[in-house]
């Protein structure tokens, strides 16, 4: 095929006629080839793709209101007026899943983007810099560690919460002290594993070549040493979608992340378990709504750091 | 050789400290290099010869500032390198490169070929657009021996001695006048390291190129080399023209470094001389000669003043105190 890499071994010495002819391919060519044939990942981004699609999309194929109440179908299993099975109140649970998945996977996606985000600046300057602020970083760092979670979470949602609301409405405030709490406490491991990459980065020959060229401390980072941190933290970061969308449902759980009414899958997960003998779907469905999303996304991940990764022959 | 020389390194020394306790304290230090001077003229070839850790590729990467220097002076053009401040020393960048030991660690993984000489030309500004800098980029290929078409390939897809190239192509990009070439053909088979010598070799006499060739390899340097500097544990012991170093060592370390020469014949015999004993740790290393534990001729004086260099014969210089 056009974009077929030997492999090191067999790279032809100068003169050789047979690779004259593989064209040129473009990276973002290229690297959905090598995507491609990840068969996990493939699978994974489909899964995704549906779930994404159907919570984005489901209020208008399944119009059902999530909020009607109907006593008569009260803990209902599956059947073609609910396809899902209904609650104890006789709600209808695909409704409730549809409007649900939308807040947990976004809960998910920007918590992971937070951890990230604050794990790879504070991984890259304790890497970068070392001496001092590499001593505080990682103090911080054993800090965060550290913190009894639970507690300071009552703390910073009883202290804030409020204020939020009043700003940003009921729902967004909300979203926003969750994502942000879960954000912040997730950072850790991601900023050291960056920084142990950049560690092990910073002494290789080709960070020193580009410094003997002259570059910057920032163009070292940006194009020498982060693009090759990207496996682990690709790795890393839908490890932390799966974590942030369990976390949501632990907070909704206490209490202290969207109120009762609004059912995320986790709120769902939670309700249900004490019927789940009566009506084991209540819980059923939503688990497995996280679980397929997790497990796609951590397919979707691999595929992504192996697709990215030039050195692969795929 | 010219007047004045294109690179004078005067009394260049390097000691990494050790911390230990829980205060970080320095304990010890490590004399990598310690005390080192030699001079380069424009277009000559100095060989840097020693045994693993003696220093070699330290006093290299002090001369560029890839490690800051404990104390002496680094003078290129007589413009003092240690003591530039961060945008005179990019600038000098462009005059002095290096081309480094371990083809598969000096190469980014993910970038292309194309990339990786490019962005020489993208931090100094070569290059008016984007099309200059890949005729530019071509070009160095070719001069290199590689074809442009590697351009688009990623490292990993060539060989050693192909890497090799594309290591020298980049350093060639910014149209340096020194090379410092860190072990450039130790990772190299036999047979492609007599290419890369010989395309270094081509490229001097092209571009007018200075070199300081680091290497472990006595016959290498040897053949790449106008003059060759033996270095013993962070100080150079012997400084001579590569015939007369060869025919005529006079300090005692370089004629035991020599004698281990294998000669590519069975017949000939020659007496080996055996240093006693390892080399001493460079965190304590010994007082006076460096060399005096091993020394067969040292004397009494040895072991308590240390000799400096001096010159034996025209252009040969010799540190120690019995032969110099």
């Amino acid at each position: 095929m056009a974009g077929s890499t030997p492999a090191s071994i067999s790279a032809d010495l100068p003169g050789a006629a047979a690779e004259a002819q593989t064209k040129p391919v473009s990276r973002a060519l290229d690297a959905w080839r090598r995507f491609r044939r990840h068969r996990l990942a493939v699978v994974g981004l489909v899964v995704l793709s549906i779930i994404v699609f159907g919570v984005v999309f489901g209020k208008l194929l399944w119009p059902l209101s999530m909020s009607s109440i109907d006593f008569s179908a009260s803990l209902a299993p599956p059947s073609l007026a609910h396809p899902f099975g209904t609650d104890d109140l006789g709600h209808d649970l695909l409704a409730r899943m549809i409007f649900g998945g939308r807040i947990s996977l976004a809960v998910g996606l920007a918590a992971m983007l937070i951890a990230v985000g604050l794990g790879v600046l504070v991984g890259a300057v304790a890497g970068t810099a070392g001496g001092r602020i590499d001593t505080f970083l990682m103090w911080l760092t054993d800090l965060f560690l550290a913190l009894p979670q639970l507690p300071l979470l009552l703390l910073i949602i009883y202290l804030f919460r409020n204020t939020l609301v009043h700003f940003f409405g009921e729902e967004g405030g909300i979203f926003l002290i969750v994502v942000v709490v879960i954000g912040a406490l997730r950072w850790m491991s991601i900023a050291r594993l960056v920084r142990a990459q950049f560690f092990s980065l910073r002494e290789k020959e080709f960070v020193e070549a580009a410094r003997a060229l002259g570059a910057s401390r920032l163009r070292e980072v940006i194009h020498h040493m982060l693009p090759n941190t990207i496996g682990p933290i690709i790795v890393a970061a839908t490890i932390e979608i799966a974590n942030a969308i369990i976390a949501e449902s632990t907070l909704s759980f206490l209490g202290l992340g969207f109120p009762p009414d609004v059912p995320t899958w986790g709120r769902l997960l939670y309700d249900g378990r004490n019927y789940l003998d009566l009506a084991p779907q209540w819980a059923i469905f939503p688990g497995m709504a996280i679980f397929l999303t997790v497990l796609s996304i951590s397919f979707l991940g691999d595929g992504l750091r192996d697709a990215f990764d030039p050195r692969r022959v795929l | 050789m010219s007047e004045t020389p294109l690179l004078s390194v005067r009394g260049l020394r390097k000691h990494f400290p050790i911390t230990g306790g829980v205060l970080a304290r320095e304990v010890a230090r490590v004399h990598a290099v310690d005390g080192v001077s030699f001079d380069i003229a424009e277009g000559e070839t100095l060989g840097l010869v020693g045994e693993s850790g003696c220093g070699k590729s330290t006093t290299g990467r002090c001369i560029l500032r890839l490690i800051e220097p404990s104390g002496g002076e680094v003078l290129f053009r007589g413009q003092d390198v240690t003591r530039l401040d961060r945008k005179a020393l990019r600038a000098l960048r462009r005059d002095m490169q290096i081309i480094f030991q371990d083809p598969f660690a000096s190469l980014n993984p993910r970038h292309t070929v194309g990339g990786i000489i490019g962005e020489a030309l993208e931090i100094h500004n070569l290059g008016k657009n984007r099309a200059e800098r890949e005729a530019r980029i071509v070009e160095l290929l070719e001069t290199v021996g590689l074809r442009p078409d590697h351009m688009r390939r990623f490292p990993h897809e060539f060989s050693g001695g192909q890497r090799q190239r594309i290591g020298i192509a980049r350093a060639l990009a910014v149209e340096p006048r020194l090379i410092i070439c860190d072990e450039p053909v130790s990772a190299l088979d036999v047979s492609i390291q007599a290419q890369v010598i010989n395309l270094l070799e081509d490229l001097q006499e092209r571009f007018n190129l200075t070199y300081l060739f680091i290497a472990h390899d006595l016959s290498v340097v040897e053949h790449i080399s106008d003059r060759v500097a033996v270095m013993y544990l962070g100080r150079v012991m012997e400084i001579a023209p590569s015939r007369e170093l060869y025919d005529n060592p006079r300090h005692p370390y370089t004629e035991a470094l020599l004698s281990a020469v294998p000669i590519p014949d069975p017949r000939i015999k020659r007496k080996r001389i055996m240093l006693q004993g390892d080399v001493p740790s460079p965190i304590n290393p010994p007082t006076g000669c460096h060399f005096h534990p091993r020394c067969p001729i040292a004397e009494k004086h040895c072991s308590q003043e240390a000799p400096s260099l001096r010159e034996t014969s025209p252009g040969h210089w010799v540190s120690c105190h019995v032969r110099g």
